[in-house]
């Protein structure tokens, strides 16, 4: 009896050091951008506890994160925000003992201008923003800005546009010939603020719009993001992704360890697990974008190997781009305009 | 000679100590975060959002004037800030006039209800409030929208061929503020009628005044103070909505409270957006002192007349 008593002790003494060895992991990233199946497994591998904090922007998550105290150990910035994160000191560099396969990622995304190398940043999820429109009734080409900025009668008072400043700047600013979406060339910013300007009485909203607005038909076209064009084409078969061929922005998303970690040997384990092509593709099949990791296809839902929302027409590849963040001068001209756009 | 010590100036001496709590609150709760945002309002922009501690004025004068972007000598006024002032100010207006409308009736109702009745009728007022104000707007999208409720039954009725765009248009804004402020104004309404003595009104009819003299000259001078109230309650919040306006007017068009959130948010000029939200704050101050003084004014001149 007491030597049951005495095992029973040291076997919760042993599970009780077990778990605090394993650990958490608290990690701050985009809403219902996280794959709960493998958070699932990386829990069951790794024996560590992972909770998920969501932010609505980059900026709230710059702000939050600068304050301190925030208790957050991996965050997800976009590309055009990581330098911003690295030179104010916000992130570690990658800890190379620990993630050891960034040979993992592919070759285009290894060596990228804002985070040279990969120091500090893996990639999480990439993607485009296009125009989705319903081929039902518009019948032209898709891979024109025109469906947006000067629409056809049978799309009129029926298009949506994301309120993202910086994506429908860029495909206005494309589309007015610029090819550097901070541009100081006041012709081109002109240009680019008439062009929306006589654009938006052809507008229903200008707003997030919901996947089901699209299947439904509610809105017949609108600027979207690849990866929410797809779940909107798999309700409606109907709806079509454009790339405009004056350009359109790429972005990326990364994963970082912050630099006031908690838990940053943890950190880096779920860094190096994320890079494991099976891993990259279970994020991928939840989110629907691509993961920038090589062989990570042969995982991936069979619909998305092939989407047209994922696989950029190889003639049309040159024409997207990535929008780095404007100085403040120009971001203020930027902010004017829109401004202006919404008022 | 030495008088005994005063027990009573005593006590009094440390009985502020009892508001000590509601100080802090109000120091620390209130001012201090409104302190924060005046300060600021003061500043440059920081790079990448926040502040830079380089003093400027540029955050207020970006208020009420642009450079011209294209042009930088040529300031004028900045109407973009102000046509949004405006249609803040004019939907405000239009909600609070909306809710005295249907609240008068509403309160009229339950206040004419028998006593044991009306803690019922109040308590089905109350019933928005326990779900969630974000739902709730989400829920009207759903009745409204093209292919929506209202529509569906509409064209299934044969009343209308094509579905209403109703979504996404200052009628949606005004529908979903007027909802939403709605038992803002009928609760102070009904506190005013509930006190109301109904002899007045009868005496009213006893001198022959018709239905309509007596509404105008004996229930409403009698009911003022719940309209006060009622419209202070619900202009207030109506000027600083965000979410109704947001998900309901589809963003083609911004309110205040979108432009102070642009600043702070993808604009990343928070000096601008602190100046903005301190206009807001003292065009309120004064609408609500403008307000009650004239309120004020008019009840001495008949207390005098």
């Amino acid at each position: 009896m007491k030597k049951t008593l005495i095992s029973t002790l040291a076997l919760i003494v042993a599970s009780a050091g077990a778990a605090q060895a394993d650990g958490v992991l608290n990690i701050y990233n985009w809403g219902n951008y996280t794959s709960p199946e493998l958070i699932e497994q990386f829990t069951r591998d790794t024996g560590i506890a992972v909770t998920i904090t969501d932010f609505d922007s980059n900026d709230t998550a710059l702000a939050r994160v600068r304050q301190g105290g925030h208790g957050f150990d991996i965050v997800v910035p976009t590309h055009s925000y990581v330098q911003t994160w690295i030179q104010e000191g916000l992130l570690q560099p990658l800890d190379p003992a620990i993630v050891t396969d960034r040979d993992n990622i592919a070759p285009q995304w290894r060596d990228v201008d804002f985070d040279p190398g990969r120091e500090y940043t893996v990639p999480w999820q990439w993607g485009t923003t296009g125009v989705l429109v319903n081929t039902s009734v518009y019948h032209g080409d898709i891979n024109t800005a025109d469906i947006i900025l000067n629409p056809p009668p049978e799309l009129d008072g029926r298009i949506n546009v994301i309120p993202e400043m910086s994506d429908v700047m860029a495909i206005a600013i494309y589309a007015a010939g610029g090819d550097n979406v901070c541009t100081s060339d006041m012709d081109v910013l002109r240009r680019a603020r008439d062009m929306l300007m006589a654009a938006k009485p052809h507008w229903l909203s200008i707003d997030y719009g919901t996947i089901d607005n699209y299947a439904a038909g509610d809105i017949l076209a609108g600027i979207y993001w690849n990866g929410a064009s797809m779940r909107a084409r798999l309700q409606n078969p109907d709806l079509a992704y454009g790339y405009p061929t004056t350009g359109y922005p790429v972005w990326m998303d990364n994963a970082a360890v912050l630099a006031d970690a908690q838990n940053p040997e943890n950190a880096m384990i779920f860094i190096n697990y994320i890079l494991q092509p099976e891993h990259a593709a279970m994020l991928s099949n939840f989110a629907r974008y691509a993961n920038g990791i090589t062989g990570s296809e042969e995982f991936m839902d069979e619909g998305m190997r092939n989407a047209p929302e994922i696989v950029i027409p190889p003639e049309l590849v040159a024409a997207g781009r990535f929008s780095p963040a404007c100085p403040q001068e120009i971001q203020e001209i930027r902010t004017q305009i829109w401004t202006e756009l919404l008022q | 000679m030495a008088r005994a010590p005063d027990p009573d100036r005593d006590r009094h001496g440390w009985k502020w100590l009892l508001s000590a709590p509601a100080l802090v609150v109000l120091v620390l709760a209130a001012s201090g975060p409104l302190l924060i945002v005046a300060v600021y309002s003061f500043l440059s922009p920081g790079n990448m959002g926040g502040v830079a501690w380089e003093p400027s004025l540029e955050g207020w004068f970006k208020v009420f004037f642009s450079r011209d972007i294209f042009d930088p000598e040529n300031v004028s006024w900045n109407t973009a800030n102000l046509t949004v002032f405006w249609r803040t100010v004019w939907l405000s207006i239009q909600t609070t006039l909306i809710c005295a409308v249907l609240g008068f009736p509403t309160a009229w109702f339950i206040a004419t209800r028998p006593p044991h009745r009306r803690a019922l009728w109040l308590f089905l007022i109350t019933i928005p409030f326990w779900t969630n104000l974000l739902i709730r707007t989400f829920a009207i999208q759903e009745l409204i929208r093209g292919t929506g409720m209202l529509n569906t039954v509409l064209l299934a009725l044969h009343v209308i061929d094509e579905p209403l765009q109703l979504l996404y248009s200052n009628f949606a804004i005004l529908l979903g503020m007027a909802y939403v402020f709605l038992p803002l104004m009928v609760l102070p309404l009904y506190a005013a009628m509930d006190k109301l003595d109904f002899r007045l009104v009868e005496a009213g009819y006893d001198l022959y005044a018709s239905r309509w003299r007596v509404l105008w000259h004996v229930i409403l001078p009698l009911v003022k103070p719940g309209f006060v109230a009622g419209s202070i309650l619900v202009f207030i919040p109506s000027i600083g909505a965000y979410v109704t306006p947001r998900v309901l007017g589809g963003g083609r068009t911004m309110m205040l409270g979108n432009l102070i959130a642009l600043q702070f948010g993808q604009g990343r000029n928070w000096p601008l957006g602190a100046a903005l939200a301190m206009l807001l704050l003292i065009l309120v101050t004064v609408a609500l002192v403008v307000y009650l003084r004239a309120v004020n004014a008019e009840d001495e001149e008949k207390r005098h007349g």
